[in-house]
């Protein structure tokens, strides 16, 4: 009896008890889920046009954090580094689709997971090479991005926000309005949408899949490069940063494979799912349920929906 | 020349049946298991046993039951990690409960354990398919790693929140614990995955396996043959986990002699596990020995073989040259031959048969 008030009444008298903690609680799973939502869409962007489950997502945000880092530090002013980086992460794109992706086309799904699982290896082997294993400072004030926080006082008490997340969300809403402009009304996206519904009428009306997928991973290079640097500003930059890859697949099989605001949504359920029951549910079992609780809820809403909340519905056929 | 069936004539249907039907085959299986058991205890030093030989049966091991699930029955399961360790710590709790019950019966049970708790994270699979399920495998992986490390039961409340491998010997010889020589340990441990392959072997050419291979295949015309898939899928992923489970209490009892769990059952070995299965070969017992033999012999000839070569390497320099190695290796093999080693044995065995003539 003890025990069920403590799981079910429990939080939430203390979540009336103090609500500029829950305000406070919420507000940084908002952010979080922003962050992971982030990370989703570079996901999303791959598996929507070429169908691969690209591990390494995650380490593409390390590899591009540290690249802008490094250059800075070799005396590159921020500005250039960003443009630097950004053909860094174009290389890449094109390097990734001629080496690993063509030769593998047509293979079942999981043989391009472990590829681009492999391709997680190589990169974290080059830039461990190239910049050591030593965490590195994000150049936050050279890129123009605020710090400090600010406090507000409401419900009875103070919340604070901090001035980097508030940019960080508000990035993030740029760049994902920016992204569905692109796919919209753009001839690009337009074909990058073509290529997601079917790869064959795609070719057949003369779109080139090569090209397509090579844009598609520097898009998904620019969404590292962002998300890196909105990361890097709240921690570090080190290759301890590539298991937000981890996190970030809860959310992405929350809101569906297939669905840019599924990412969105997903990854803001994930968030401040997470931040609630780590706060409130946590100490009952000791903390530290932070690492699979995503996990649980991404599970109980597959259980009703397989395909996530805005995937496409999977239809099968003998 | 030397390899083919010409003059060797089935008499029999079981002979027809039989899983090495060629009686070249049935010798060279004959001259490697003589090979394992008495010219590597014999002549392999005591660092070649426990670097090279160990860590390559505990991992043949642990990839056989992968490949089980993702490999036979098409089900992508990022847990492994999790249920070998939970087959280590049930091995663990159940030698401290049961002191005088031999080891090795421990280490066979403590796969049981294991089975459940794979059956259970099992559950989804029934309705959650591709990747979708693989990542819900993952809600298994991370779950039971905090298990692991929040629940002080489990490794008897000790300060280090270690399994601690207590000494344990079989006919009055030390197998496991700090006085048992590695060639004892590699003789159990020898022993009890050619009885495991045996029996995985049979049971995959039989009715199960089958079974698997039909949920593989297409999971809804299996179901319309008759094959209830959620016994199917239960199956697979609890023989899968008991295969897993033996792993792990093998890792932790013959080969490390104990640790903490958080760093032998993480995801990264999940993850190296499915390589050794991907690169083995899918759907393959013979893959998952290869997979095993090329993902644990390539990092340890980076890391000492390198060396002796006369290249020397910083310990960090060679852990990154580790990572870029292995890495391209995993692509190369993907884009070279996808279906694994063990296609590529295969086309090697058609060669042979028909050399020298093209066909």
């Amino acid at each position: 009896m003890d025990l069920l008030f403590k799981i079910f009444i429990d939080p939430f008298l203390q979540m009336g008890a103090m609500p500029d903690l829950l305000v406070q609680t919420l507000w940084e799973g908002l952010v979080s889920g922003v962050l992971y939502a982030l990370i989703a869409l570079g996901f999303v962007l791959i598996f929507k046009a070429s169908g691969v489950f690209n591990f390494a997502q995650g380490i593409m945000v390390v590899f591009a954090g540290l690249t802008l880092v490094g250059l800075h530090e070799k005396g590159v002013p921020a500005w250039l580094a960003v443009l630097l980086t950004l053909g860094v992460m174009l290389a890449l794109a094109v390097a990734v689709e001629r080496v690993v992706l063509r030769p593998l086309v047509n293979q079942p799904d999981i043989i391009l997971f472990m590829a681009t699982f492999g391709l997680t290896y190589v990169l974290i082997g080059i830039g461990e090479f190239i910049f050591g294993g030593e965490p590195k400072q994000m150049i936050t004030d050279e890129l123009g991005l605020p710090r400090g926080a600010i406090d507000v006082a409401m419900l009875g008490g103070r919340v604070t926000f901090q001035k980097i997340d508030i940019a960080a969300a508000v990035i993030a809403s740029v760049m994902i309005a920016a992204l569905a402009v692109f796919f919209q009304y753009t001839r690009i996206g337009r074909a990058l949408r073509a290529v997601a519904d079917s790869h064959k009428a795609a070719l057949s009306v003369g779109i080139s899949l090569n090209q397509i997928w090579a844009i598609v991973w520097f898009a998904a290079g620019i969404v590292a490069l962002i998300t890196g640097i909105m990361w890097g500003a709240r921690s570090d930059v080190s290759f301890a940063l590539q298991t937000i890859a981890l996190k970030a697949l809860p959310v992405l099989i929350l809101g569906g494979f297939t669905s840019i605001p599924g990412a969105i949504v997903g990854g803001l359920i994930i968030g401040i799912g997470e931040k609630l029951a780590e706060f409130y549910w946590g100490p009952l079992v000791g903390g530290g349920i932070e690492n699979w609780i995503a996990y649980v809820i991404a599970l109980g809403f597959l259980m009703v929906r397989p395909q996530g909340l805005f995937g496409d519905k999977i239809i099968e056929r003998i | 020349m030397f390899y083919r069936e010409a003059g060797q004539y089935k008499k029999t249907y079981s002979a027809d049946m039989a899983v090495f039907p060629i009686l070249q085959d049935r010798i060279g299986i004959g001259l490697i298991l003589l090979a394992a058991a008495v010219i590597v205890p014999i002549f392999g030093s005591n660092f070649f046993i426990s670097t090279v030989m160990i860590p390559f049966l505990v991992f043949s091991l642990a990839a056989m039951g992968l490949n089980i699930v993702t490999g036979y029955t098409g089900l992508i399961s990022l847990g492994t990690g999790a249920f070998m360790g939970v087959g280590a710590f049930a091995c663990y709790k159940l030698t401290t409960y049961f002191p005088q019950v031999n080891i090795i019966i421990w280490i066979l049970a403590s796969g049981v354990f294991s089975a459940a708790i794979g059956a259970l994270f099992g559950l989804p699979s029934l309705r959650i398919k591709g990747f979708y399920l693989a990542v819900a495998t993952l809600a298994a992986q991370f779950f039971l790693e905090w298990c692991f490390v929040r629940v002080p039961w489990l490794f008897n409340y000790n300060a280090s929140g270690a399994i601690e491998v207590p000494q344990r010997t079989l006919f009055g010889v030390a197998i496991t614990g700090a006085n048992a020589t590695p060639t004892m340990r590699y003789l159990v441990l020898l022993g009890i995955v050619v009885l495991m392959t045996w029996i995985a072997s049979n049971i995959l050419h039989g009715r199960i396996g089958r079974t698997f291979m039909a949920v593989r295949d297409m999971d809804i015309a299996a179901e319309l043959m008759g094959i209830r898939l959620l016994p199917a899928k239960l199956t697979a992923f609890a023989m899968s986990s008991f295969y897993c489970g033996v792993a792990g209490a093998c890792m932790m009892f013959l080969w490390y002699g104990g640790g903490e769990a958080s760093d032998a059952f993480n995801i990264n070995q999940s993850f190296n596990i499915l390589f050794m299965v991907i690169i083995g070969g899918l759907g393959s017992l013979i893959g998952c020995f290869f997979g095993a033999a090329l993902l644990n012999i390539v990092p340890i000839i980076l890391k000492f073989g390198l060396p002796a070569m006369g290249l020397p390497l910083a310990g960090a320099t060679a852990e990154h040259i580790n990572h870029l190695f292995v890495g391209s290796l995993i692509i190369f093999f993907l884009i070279v031959e996808p279906h694994g080693l063990a296609r590529l044995w295969q086309i090697t065995k058609q060669k042979l048969r028909t050399w020298p003539f093209p066909y």
